[in-house]
């Protein structure tokens, strides 16, 4: 008697070179793309998916040329609709792993609408969003996340627009998986986007991107050397959230809102410090993680959120699997023979 | 002078005009009457005319509902000009309808509705069935809420519920009055109600009530036969325009291996094709209901890049926020259909009205040098053959296609001749093998100028594709200028050359004489009738009718050249003759347009082409 065999596909073992591009990269020296960039060259070949399973799309900008710096299966698309072309992408082949770039213009302003409704149907792909707070590409205006006040191209005397914040759009959109990182940590970067590529369902990751020409020094209060320290909180599940440079600090939740403490004042010690449950379907905390932002809080670093949820993908497999195995009609054929017909 | 009761008139067709208030269900009326023409063997064509509003205030003109059934016992193209019975349910549905009536009609009224309320609210300023406004018509004053609720009484149903069938009573007068059937309706109550044997009961009484009615009363007399159809052999069915479209990807998609993705947001009138197409997930389809018509087409391209039949569907407004992606499917060559079911523009403009005004927009607006394939449906159950031509176009050509249908042949239906998807044409997209060395993203087919279709997931073909102009054959992002001019003579090309892999123009009548109609589209029905009746009469007339617009079949110019005059004819201010100037600039066109939102009827364009004739 035969041995039944078991197939288990072989995926190679791939290395970063697997996924560099032949295409001469063309963002600025000293952008923050070229470390994004590196970052998920490390992480593709580590995710025990075939090569040839991955598929990057982007909309358009400086962070969209992303595709083509990616030796994947890839669409530069247009302006907004990356999370549009990625659904379809991933519905019509859910077996492949689809990663969606895009910058703070393209996915908030332009493409806003798609963004919340991918968001809302936790579809499983994996989100990137590069933060700089400017539209790079056209030359400087202001984007939906350029701080109130700031003097752009398109905003001389200053914006006089309330920014979003991702994570709160994010959250606020039904999501499953927020998460938060630098383009100066680049391990961190690693390992959260890592974990976005295992989360099932939609993962945003916010990365707070440095644009040197245009928004140069942005995020200096966060990523910054002297004040990193003091204005860097690293989640990490199951942990108390303390931060500075002797972790001396920490968030408590005091009636409703965050607030931050000094270990040994006033009484506060370690107990009283919050731990973080990126699990908590409750958004809340989650929130208010997402909103705090220097100099009165920490901005909140790793994965914020990640809870389980059902994917539209699996919802969608289900009833097609319902309806093939009730339905009466088994080909087109069947079909067009259906209901009321007549022979002549 | 009083008719034997039974003497029966034979008749070659009829058409009969259900009108009744959004609420009275003269929808169902109407589609049961045509079951039970289909069931006679006879050949027939409807036609619904509904508010845009969903419940108009009750009892006004903006509310009336109308649906209309031309049947007969030869071929039927149209759903009919004029109505030789009316059935008007309350007074508003009889003023705003009586237009739509020959003038010497059946009226079939329900005289209880007839109240001094009903008539004012109608516009009327004294009551018509009394005021001898109605002279010429054969008027029928049924009492039918009083019979309805008469032919209930005993059953154990409230008022409200027991009105709701008086459509049913309409339906047995009209049954009676030409010689058919109880079986089919009954069989369809039995059917559609079957949780609740008390609706089912009711329903049968009532359109019982009506038949016995009518059989009753003197003023039906004669009665009317209408003799089968010859139609060829085989098994038929009823269809609209949106569900044969629906199908004809479902067939697309069986014979083609491709799955099928349809990516759309609801509007009107297309939407009914998104709503079919979720019905099927039996057959995989991945109906995908977008959060906006560029999310639609959007995702569609992701699907197409991905290997499905990728299709959208949406009407012109739609079609509008689509450009965008429109051009980015022509730049990355990828296969996708985009149905466009026209309607009354621009901006909101009509939406439950039919026009022929988007070709312009599907021929052109888009940004840069941006062709696609056009095709136009010409009838309901062409819009099956269309769509199936426009994915294997698509899917052989490697381009979108855009397939214009309009709002009268996506709400109209008629019988449709069932065809086996085994004989449709095979489709035969150019998908590239796993690690074919030669494999480069803009590499063509020699005779088509198509690329290959190398889908994610498979081994060795990883590349980048995009809005970005690309480098002929590597697909590189080019800025050359020279590179930039060839790419743009290629995907033209591209189009230009799926003219020969589209059937040549035919003509219907002479191939050369004194006047050749053109026309395109959905006005196929009202025109082949037409210049078939002027041909009947001997008059030097023939008909080219298009359902190719971009690339035109290669022999246009030749079926052009040999006709003194052409005329074009098109429900829009003239679209397709200026394209038609701008191909063939040699020819001298006349044209003939209607800009109302309303088919052509085959009495105002025969009149027109009968005084051509006669210049
Ligand atoms: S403009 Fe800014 S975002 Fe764009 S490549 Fe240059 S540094 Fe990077």
């Amino acid at each position: 008697m035969e041995e039944s065999q078991i197939k288990v596909p072989v995926i190679p073992e791939l290395t970063k070179e697997d996924f560099v591009s032949d295409q001469m990269v063309k963002w600025c020296p000293g952008c923050g793309d070229h470390a994004i960039l590196s970052s998920m060259e490390k992480v593709f070949p580590k995710l025990g998916i075939r090569k040839e399973d991955f598929v990057v799309v982007s909309g358009i900008g400086c962070s969209s040329r992303f595709p083509y710096y990616m030796n994947t299966y890839g669409i530069h698309g247009i302006h907004g609709r990356a999370a549009a072309i990625a659904s379809g992408v991933k519905i019509a082949n859910p077996e492949l792993s689809v990663w969606m770039i895009t910058g703070d213009g393209d996915c908030l302003a332009i493409g806003g609408n798609h963004f919340i409704h991918v968001v809302r149907r936790n579809l499983d792909i994996n989100i990137i969003l590069f933060n700089n707070k400017i539209y790079g590409l056209t030359k400087g205006q202001f984007s939906p996340t350029t701080p109130k006040g700031a003097k752009t191209k398109t905003s001389p005397l200053g914006t006089i627009e309330i920014p979003f914040n991702p994570g709160e759009l994010v959250i606020g959109a039904q999501g499953t998986f927020f998460a938060r990182v630098t383009d100066s940590n680049p391990k961190m970067m690693v390992d959260v986007l890592f974990e976005a590529a295992r989360h099932n369902g939609t993962s945003v990751v916010e990365i707070l991107q440095n644009c040197v020409i245009f928004s140069n020094n942005i995020h200096a209060l966060i990523t910054s050397k002297e004040t990193k320290e003091n204005n860097q909180l690293h989640l990490k599940h199951g942990e108390p959230m303390l931060f500075g440079k002797q972790k001396d600090k920490g968030i408590i939740l005091r009636r409703t809102n965050l607030e931050v403490v000094k270990l040994g004042e006033n009484g506060i010690t370690e107990k009283d410090i919050l731990i973080h449950n990126k699990f908590n379907h409750d958004t809340g905390v989650h929130n208010m993680l997402a909103r705090m932002a220097p100099p009165e809080f920490p901005a909140a670093l790793g994965v914020i959120r990640a809870v389980e949820q059902e994917t539209y993908g699996q919802a969608l497999m289900d009833i097609i699997d319902i309806a093939k195995n009730t339905s009466p009609l088994k080909s087109v054929d069947d079909l067009l023979n259906s209901g009321n017909i007549w022979e002549i | 002078m009083t008719h034997k009761k039974n003497h029966v008139v034979e008749l070659d067709d009829v058409v009969v005009r259900f009108a009744g208030d959004s609420g009275d269900g003269m929808q169902l009326t109407g589609s049961l009457f045509s079951d039970s023409v289909a069931f006679a063997g006879n050949d027939f064509a409807t036609f619904p005319d509904y508010p845009s509003e969903i419940r108009a205030p009750q009892g006004t003109i903006a509310g009336v509902s109308g649906f209309q059934v031309h049947f007969g016992q030869n071929n039927i193209h149209t759903s009919g000009d004029l109505a030789d019975v009316l059935v008007a349910m309350n007074p508003a549905s009889l003023r705003a309808s009586l237009k739509w009536a020959e003038k010497d009609a059946t009226l079939i009224v329900d005289s209880d509705s007839f109240i001094e309320k009903g008539i004012i609210k109608a516009g009327y300023d004294t009551n018509p069935l009394e005021d001898n406004s109605l002279v010429g018509y054969n008027l029928i004053k049924a009492p039918i809420s009083r019979l309805t609720k008469e032919a209930v009484k005993d059953l154990d149903i409230e008022l409200k519920a027991a009105l709701r069938c008086k459509n049913m009573f309409a339906l047995g007068i009209v049954l009676y009055l030409f010689n058919r059937k109880l079986d089919s309706t009954n069989a369809f109550f039995e059917e559609k109600f079957k949780s609740n044997p008390l609706i089912v009961e009711s329903n049968k009484r009532v359109l019982k009530a009506g038949f016995i009615f009518a059989e009753n009363v003197e003023a039906i007399n004669p009665t009317f036969r209408v003799q089968p159809a010859k139609l060829k052999k085989g098994t038929y069915r009823n269809i609209t325009g949106n569900r044969a479209t629906a199908w004809g990807f479902l067939a697309a998609s069986e014979r083609s291996g491709r799955e099928l993705f349809l990516g759309s947001y609801p509007i009107t009138p297309a939407s009914e094709i998104l709503q079919e197409l979720t019905k099927h997930k039996q057959f995989s389809v991945k109906a995908f209901q977008a959060e906006d018509e560029i999310a639609g087409i959007c995702s569609s391209l992701g699907a197409s890049f991905t290997g499905s039949l990728a299709v959208t569907s949406t009407s012109g407004p739609g079609l509008s926020l689509k450009s965008e992606a429109i051009g980015l499917a022509v730049m990355t060559e990828l296969p996708i259909v985009i149905v466009d079911v026209q309607r009354g523009g621009p901006s909101t403009g009509m939406p439950t009205k039919s026009e022929q005004s988007d070709l312009f927009q599907a021929l052109f607006g888009r940004n840069g040098e941006c062709p696609t394939i056009v095709l136009a449906a010409i009838s309901s159950s062409d819009c099956f053959y269309s769509a199936y031509e426009a994915s294997k176009l698509a899917l052989e050509h490697m381009t979108p296609v855009i397939l214009l249908t309009d709002g009268a042949l996506a709400n109209g239906s008629e019988v449709f001749k069932i065809p086996k998807v085994a004989d449709l044409p095979v489709i035969n997209p150019p998908i590239v093998e796993p690690n074919d060395p030669d494999f480069k993203p803009y590499r063509r087919d020699e005779k088509k100028l198509s690329r290959y279709w190398a889908i994610p997931g498979t081994e060795g073909l990883r590349h980048r594709i995009g809005g970005l102009e690309k480098e002929n054959i590597t697909g590189n992002v080019s800025n050359d200028p020279l590179n930039h001019q060839l790419m743009v003579k290629l995907r033209d090309d591209k189009v230009k050359r799926v003219a020969n892999y589209i059937p040549e123009q035919k003509i219907i009548g002479k191939d050369s004489g004194e006047l050749l109609i053109v026309s395109w589209g959905g006005t196929y029905g009202v025109m082949l009738t037409a210049v078939e009746r002027l041909q009947e009469k001997g008059k030097d007339i023939s008909l080219a009718h298009f359902k190719y617009i971009n690339p035109l079949p290669k022999n246009t110019k030749e079926v052009f050249s040999k006709f003194k005059r052409i005329i074009v004819c098109e429900l829009n201010n003239g679209q397709f003759v200026s394209y038609l100037k701008m191909n063939f600039p040699e020819f001298k066109y006349e044209q003939y347009n209607k800009i109302q939102g309303l088919p052509f009827m085959v009495s105002e364009i025969k009149e027109k082409f009968s005084s051509l004739l006669n210049e």
